[in-house]
């Protein structure tokens, strides 16, 4: 399982860059600087504390936004999906406010909390929280009522209930949706950065185009990639350690 | 022994679901009663309210109308004295045996002797599961950890909603062995929802016929030779079986066979 995940890393790897190879070849290297160069400059880039000055400050405002998001999402997803009066009051809330592209209150949050870390931070873990929020919310709605009386019986109360019951049932979902909103997370985290910051990735990637370096740019995007792909694959693996039972 | 020579009294017990317009009247004027180390089995058709009843007396849903004592106390709640085996759901997939087997007691705060525990597992041949998950067990042993877990809680009276009803056959008598042998020894009592006749004659010293016409009980059957050694090919175990079913066919007609 474990062994042939990295092999499909490596092989994709191999895949892309032969293709990468191939297209800066057709297109020149001037637009497209090849695979070698960029590794080269990547090796480089790696030595100097800036590159990781760069890419801490973006880790950690991931981090930091996927952690409030799930902190702020799910003990709430938790809460409606098991008390049906809650959820009627917030559901047309939900409902309405799902569909709006988060990303338009761009303006509106760097305004509230700053243009520092907070506002890309309470940004990033908004676009988020919504799609958390519904997951966690719809998997214990799905709760058969059987289990509830099972719980019952056994003496277990309220606490009993989310530990034991809530819980359990609803991680797997949040797992997936954490997994699947890394992607988002990052493109997101790419936009602030591009526009307003003096430390992260997406400065680092969007200075580099500016000075019409593309050999440091394809270093930033490989950089915010490997964010991402290890974000993705930590919440794959403790998905797979805390969810045993999901894998038939 | 208690004074009273009942352990569970069910008096005018009704259940009407639903808000206003919408009512449904699933229960009315229910009465049994079940006595120390007795059994009871309740059959009737679909939907007549046998789930209901059980989860009215588990304390698990409000009544509408009516009591339940239990050893004398009104119940109003899930109670320790009762533990409550389900058809389907009743144990937590995202668990594995050996955790799902002592979840009653943890949440009581029981202690369960290692030897208590070795022996339940034994008595119910569930030695070496408790690595698996319930998905991992077959439905035979699915309802013996069930068991297993609900004997752990030492209850007075043990509810079974059509505990074996997804078994074949052979399996489903195996359980049922398995269940009396579990009565004998550890002296609790029981009740068993079932829409399967001979499990009825074969488990319950009473067996309550649920009426769906008028809500409530239609008939109750003595059959006191019920979980004795044998039974299954007594004459008295197929004259049984004959009255309940031309009872079931034949609701309205007064005068039963046999
Ligand atoms: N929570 C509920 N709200 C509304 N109606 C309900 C509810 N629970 C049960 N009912 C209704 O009450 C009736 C009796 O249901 P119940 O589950 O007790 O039947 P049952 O005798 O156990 O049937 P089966 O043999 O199929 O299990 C059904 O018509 C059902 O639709
Ligand atoms: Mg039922």
């Amino acid at each position: 399982m474990k062994n042939s995940r990295w092999l499909d890393y490596a092989l994709t790897i191999i895949v892309l860059t032969i293709l990468w190879y191939g297209a800066s070849l057709l297109l020149g290297s001037q637009l497209l600087p090849d695979p070698l160069s960029v590794l080269g400059r990547l090796l480089h880039a790696v030595r100097e504390e800036i590159f990781w000055e760069h890419t801490a400050v973006s880790a950690w405002r991931l981090a930091a936004a996927l952690a409030l998001a799930f902190m702020t999402a799910v003990p709430f997803g938790l809460v409606l999906g098991s008390n049906e009066r809650l959820d009627r009051i917030f559901a047309p809330l939900i409902y309405l406010s799902y569909p709006i592209p988060k990303i338009v209150l761009l303006p509106i949050i760097l305004m509230l909390f700053g243009l520092g870390d907070l506002g890309k931070i309470i940004l990033i873990s908004l676009i988020i929280f919504f799609q958390l929020l519904i997951t966690t919310r719809d998997a214990v709605r799905s709760l058969d009522r059987e289990v509830v009386y099972a719980l019952q019986s056994l003496g277990g109360n309220r606490w009993h209930f989310y530990r034991h019951v809530v819980w359990p049932v609803a991680l797997p979902g949040i797992f997936t949706s954490l997994r699947i909103s890394t992607g988002t997370a990052v493109a997101v985290l790419f936009f602030v950065e591009s526009i307003s910051t003096s430390r992260g990735l997406g400065l680092y990637l969007i200075d580099a185009w500016g000075r019409a370096d593309y050999t440091t740019m394809f270093v930033g995007i490989i950089a915010l990639s490997a964010i991402g792909i290890v974000l993705y694959e930590a919440f794959d693996v403790m998905e797979r350690r805390l969810c045993a039972w999901k894998n038939r | 022994m208690a004074s009273s020579p009942d352990l569970l009294v069910v008096t005018g017990l009704g259940k009407t679901f639903g808000p206003g317009t919408h009512q449904k009247e699933v229960l009315r004027d229910v009465h049994f009663h079940v006595g120390y180390n007795d059994s009871l089995a309740i059959v009737g058709p679909s939907g007549c309210g046998k789930t209901t009843l059980l989860l009215m007396a588990a304390g698990l849903l409000p009544p509408t109308t009516g009591e339940i004592h239990l050893e004398g106390e009104s119940i109003q709640g899930p109670s320790r004295k009762m533990a409550v085996v389900f058809q389907a759901y009743g144990l937590f997939p995202w668990k594995r045996v050996a955790e799902n087997i002592l979840l009653g007691a943890q949440f009581q705060k029981l202690h369960v002797s290692q030897e208590a525990l070795t022996a339940i597992k034994r008595e119910l041949d569930i030695e070496n599961l408790d690595h698996l998950y319930p998905h991992q067990l077959s439905g035979g042993q699915r309802q013996r950890v069930a068991l297993a877990r609900a004997m752990l809680l030492r209850p007075s009276l043990l509810l079974l909603d059509e505990p074996f009803a997804a078994l074949d056959l052979i399996t489903r008598e195996h359980l049922q062995d398995h269940l009396l042998i579990l009565f004998k020894k550890r002296k609790f009592s029981f009740v068993i929802v079932t829409h399967n006749i001979e499990e009825a004659v074969f488990l319950g010293r009473r067996i309550v016929i649920m009426d769906p016409e008028t809500h409530g009980i239609g008939e109750i059957i003595d059959n006191p030779n019920a979980g004795t050694t044998g039974f299954r090919t007594a004459p008295d175990y197929f004259s049984k079986n004959m009255t309940l079913r031309h009872l079931i066919e034949h609701p309205h007609e007064k005068q039963p066979l046999a």
